[in-house]
């Protein structure tokens, strides 16, 4: 049985569908990537995921586990975590501080109750160590919204990791990162799935992508149009297809404007 | 059934004239995504504009309603989406609620002065005439029979109107570019642009249209409702509610939910005669509709991509605290000491409103979220310590719980909904209680209008004196002050920022949002609360008209300009709302200052909407220029000193760090489709 199972999901808005009957899996341990073409409905998949978008039709299941309607909230008790395509960070808070709350939200009261008298010190080296390990530990005493975009996706990360997940959902998790950076990120990948952590990340870069999924989906216009290793993927004619004419370098940013949208209705 | 129809007919019309609002909120909304709170006070404002030409200049009517609807008002609508609102779908919703609201203010100022109530011209009664008053049936009775009731021709216009309101509409938006463009910039405003539509045109002219529907039914219903400021304005609440039946999109649904409030208005008004059930809601059915409707409300989605991070004021560390905090109490005690029972009296007051301004500092100014009803909060505690009759501390506690606990009450229902509902159902709220609870003789001030309260003893020592108890007013302002900071330096304030910078995050992190702001605003209703307590006890005899909704208004919005982040300006913001009917009283040069007092406060917060920590925040950069100025002084001439450990002044941000650096991925174009 796999950690994460999307199943058959559709999602519509309006008269749009974003996500077409989507079916994939992740597995614990392993990196699977996410890739298709911009506003193909990798994005909107986890927000259907992480419950931030309810699905017109089909399940999402976590370890088994039914959770399509389960409350944002609860899946992250479930060791689900996720960072934003659009940054997400607590902008008027200090890097640290934003770790220090995810903290602070996992652990709940009664969390804090058992580490009452713990020192305050040993808390916030835990909590450095934790942007250590992402690299942020430079940025520590910045406000979230001062720091370069590739620190704040890194921070992002932190947060999620201060909560010990056991799913994380990685949506561009490398743009705004330089390639040394780039590559120490694809090696923290590997380390956190040789710890069992099932990783799912939607990646314009394909060098990364190749280099570190050990399994990959291809979405393209809300639908699952191929699924395989990294190799059989770059050979696969209609992941080709999809990808004509379009190169990671030249891409358009991504960016479907996530927030939920309204349009005026004049008829019924 | 036949009175049924007879009662139910003339619902319609009104209900044709809440549609024609409703659709010129609507449209504003789904454009620019401003909700503006200050549509019916606009229409108020150009309807004794069309009073002012048509009646007091003479002017044709016709003239005068064409003037008004196609030019005056579009100009202001274009002017306000120009200057004022442009930019503000973007911000945080509690920003341009506090926006709007400041236009609310200033508008209701601005008639005050421009048209004041006790000025009587001759030639100039306050009335407006209904259109066509005159229609006659072949028995000489004016207006047609229909259904056992009888329409007049002001009610035949104005659902004319409405059809052809719903029509133009209809035919812009679906069969014009500018229309698409229109119902397209909410979608993606980057989009459009990328294909060569213009989202700021599309705004100013939504905001356009908007004002114009506001001006017609505020002069379609001028000559039912009269020419007054509150009671035009708050013909808005109804408008609201049938915004909120359209879900805030649907243009059809609005007109439904219109005359459905309209029937319901008119029904409860014709069968409360003999319905006591009936004639206790009658002043307040709308606003319980609105209630009801907002209750109603789909599960809001967690909304992402919203733009975060505030520059917050600094929170000072506890010597810090206690330094200021025995300034404080230092001032207090001179004034005390040698002040008459005139100032000892105000200074209380101004004691009353700090607390309900930390009330708003936990709520809005840490929390992000908007309460339009805070004084009212305030005359539930007012009322529970009155009451209870229990002057001591049991008696505070419990008015403070009582307070705390219609705080949850309200907040309960619109759980699953965002600040832009709750901020909404707080304004049902305010007018719900307003005009049904406190006016009710078991569990309100009564028809009297006020009730006697005690001052308060501590542990057996009563303090009776107006000094004495002023004193306790303040002492209990600082220990809350205190308590706020302590929370916001704390586990749950960095929690309350975090929600408000990013309730995504903090959803996928694991926090239960809904709950957490359930005891939010149940806080900070419960300080409200103990600020009402402490007035009552002030006062010996408190009523409903200390705790009038509308000034929750400039409350708020005082608030706002002094500084909602910080303990020091709700400090300034306290004495500065406790000053307001002194110097509304004044006059300068002969112009009385009543109006304009409403007209600063709403310019104010039009103005300082925007930075949330308002003029106290000048003053903490002027602290800390002299600070760093003596410490460089002191370093230079005491060289062997340790430095003073920076760190340690001030736990947030030191300086106001401006627009964010990073660089936003997107919006761009999806690559197809
Ligand atoms: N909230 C929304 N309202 C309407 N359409 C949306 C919304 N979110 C996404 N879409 C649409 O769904 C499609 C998929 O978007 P998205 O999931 O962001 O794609 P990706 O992340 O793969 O680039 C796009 O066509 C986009 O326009
Ligand atoms: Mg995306």
């Amino acid at each position: 049985m796999s950690l994460l199972e999307v199943d058959d999901v559709v999602v519509q808005f309006g008269g749009v569908t974003a996500v077409d009957h989507a079916s994939f899996t992740a597995e614990a341990g392993q990196v699977t990537g996410l890739i298709g073409p911009n506003g193909a409905g990798k994005t909107t998949c986890f927000n259907v995921i992480s419950g931030l978008q309810r699905p017109t039709q089909g399940h999402v299941r976590l370890d088994g586990r039914d959770i399509t309607r389960m409350p944002v909230h609860r899946r992250s008790k479930r060791g689900m975590g996720r960072t934003f395509q659009r940054l997400e960070a607590f902008g008027s808070l200090t890097v640290r501080e934003n770790v220090q709350v995810a903290l602070d939200i996992h652990r709940g009261l009664a969390g804090r109750l058992r580490t009452v008298g713990r020192p305050a010190r040993r808390q916030r080296a835990d909590i450095d160590a934790l942007l250590e390990r992402v690299g942020v530990a430079a940025y520590a005493d910045d406000r979230a919204d001062s720091v370069p975009t590739g620190a704040a996706r890194l921070l992002e990360l932190a947060r999620c990791l201060a909560a010990e997940p056991t799913l994380l959902l990685l949506d561009e998790p490398s743009s705004g990162l330089d390639e040394t950076e780039t590559d120490d990120f694809g090696d923290l990948l590997r380390e956190l799935a040789a710890e069992g952590t099932a990783i799912v990340m939607v990646e314009h870069d394909m060098d990364l992508v190749m280099g570190v999924c050990d399994t990959i989906r291809v979405l393209d216009f809300g639908e699952v149009i191929a699924i395989g290793d990294p190799a059989a993927i770059r050979s696969d004619p209609r992941v080709q297809q999809a990808y004509l004419g379009y190169s990671d370098e030249t891409a358009p940013a991504d960016g479907v404007d996530e927030t939920p949208t309204t349009v005026l209705e004049v008829t019924r | 059934m036949e009175t049924f129809l007879a009662l139910a007919i003339p619902g319609l019309f009104t209900g044709a004239a809440y549609a024609i609002a409703a659709s010129g909120l609507v449209l504003t909304y789904t454009t620019t995504r401003v909700f503006n709170i200050a549509h019916g006070a606009f229409g108020m404002v150009l309807s004794f504009v069309f009073w002012d030409l048509s009646v007091r200049q003479g002017w044709d009517p016709l003239l005068a309603l064409v003037v008004v609807i196609l030019v005056i008002a579009p100009l202001i609508g274009f002017v306000v989406q120009r200057l004022i609102t442009r930019g503000l779908g973007n911000a945080p919703v509690s920003v341009s609620l506090v926006v709007t609201v400041g236009m609310f203010v200033g508008l209701v100022g601005l008639a005050q002065q421009r048209w004041p109530e006790d000025r009587v011209e001759v030639d100039a009664p306050r009335f407006v005439e209904p259109f066509w008053l005159t229609f006659a049936d072949g028995d000489g009775v004016p207006g047609w029979q229909i259904g056992g009731t009888t329409i007049t021709g002001h009610q035949l216009i104005t659902i004319l109107a409405s059809i052809a309101v719903a029509a133009a509409l209809y035919l812009l938006l679906t069969r014009t570019r500018i229309g698409t463009a229109m119902r397209a910039s909410v979608d993606n405003p980057d989009l459009l642009r990328l294909f060569g539509g213009k989202p700021d045109d599309a705004a100013a002219l939504a905001w356009m249209i908007g004002m114009s529907l506001a001006a017609l039914t505020g002069i379609l219903m001028v000559s039912v409702v009269g020419l007054s400021y509150v009671d035009l304005t708050l013909l808005v609440v109804n408008a609201y509610a049938a915004a909120l039946v359209g879900r805030l999109k649907s243009l059809p649904m609005t007109f439904v939910g219109a005359m459905v409030i309209g029937v319901v208005e008119a029904l409860v008004a014709g069968y409360s005669v003999d319905n006591e059930l009936l004639a206790t809601i009658k002043p307040a059915v709308v606003p319980l509709v609105l209630f009801v409707v907002i209750v109603a409300m789909p599960q809001a989605q967690l909304r992402i991509g919203q733009v975060k991070g505030m520059v917050s004021a600094p929170v000072p560390t506890v010597p810090r605290m206690g330094v200021s905090a025995g300034a404080v109490l230092l001032v207090t005690a001179m004034v005390v000491a040698t002040g008459s029972e005139v100032t000892l009296l105000r200074l209380g007051t101004a004691a009353t409103f700090a607390i309900v301004m930390l009330s708003l500092v936990l709520l809005t100014g840490y929390g992000g979220h908007v309460s339009l009803a805070q004084l009212t909060f305030a005359g539930v505690g007012a009322l529970a310590y009155a009451k209870l009759g229990e002057p001591n501390l049991l008696g505070l506690g419990v008015a403070v719980l009582v307070a705390a606990a219609v705080g949850a009450l309200v907040a309960l229902p619109v759980l699953r909904l965002t600040g832009l509902y709750l901020a909404l159902a707080t304004l049902a709220f305010a007018v719900v209680m307003e005009k049904i609870v406190f006016k009710n003789d078991t569990i309100g001030f009564g028809t009297g209008g006020a009730v006697e309260a005690q001052r308060l003893s501590i542990l057996g020592y009563r303090f009776e004196s107006t000094g004495s108890y002023v004193f306790v007013m303040v002492a209990l302002f600082l220990l809350v002050g205190v308590a706020v900071l302590l929370v916001r330096r704390g586990v749950v304030g960095r929690m309350l920022i975090a929600m408000r910078d990013s309730p995504a995050a903090c959803g996928t992190l694991g926090l239960d949002l809904r709950w957490f702001r359930v005891g939010l605003f149940a806080a900070s209703a419960g300080i409200a609360g103990l600020a009402g307590a402490l007035l009552a006890g002030l006062r010996g005899v408190i009523g409903d008209t200390d705790f009038v909704f509308f000034n929750s208004l400039p409350l708020l919005l005082l608030a706002v300009v002094f500084g909602i982040t910080s303990v020091t300006g709700a400090t300034l913001g306290g004495i500065g709302l406790m000053l307001l009917p002194v110097l509304q009283a004044e006059s300068v040069g002969g112009v009385p200052l009543g109006g304009v007092m409403f007209m600063v406060i709403g310019l104010g917060a039009v103005l300082a909407g925007r930075d949330p920590n308002g003029l106290s925040s000048y003053l903490f950069r002027g602290g800390r220029w002299v600070e760093q100025r003596l410490r460089t002084r002191l370093s230079a001439s005491l060289p062997q000193l340790p430095p003073a450990g920076a760190d340690d002044v001030h736990e947030d941000a030191e300086e106001p760090v401006a627009a964010p650096a990073r660089v936003e991925v997107g919006p761009g174009v999806p690559a197809r489709g």
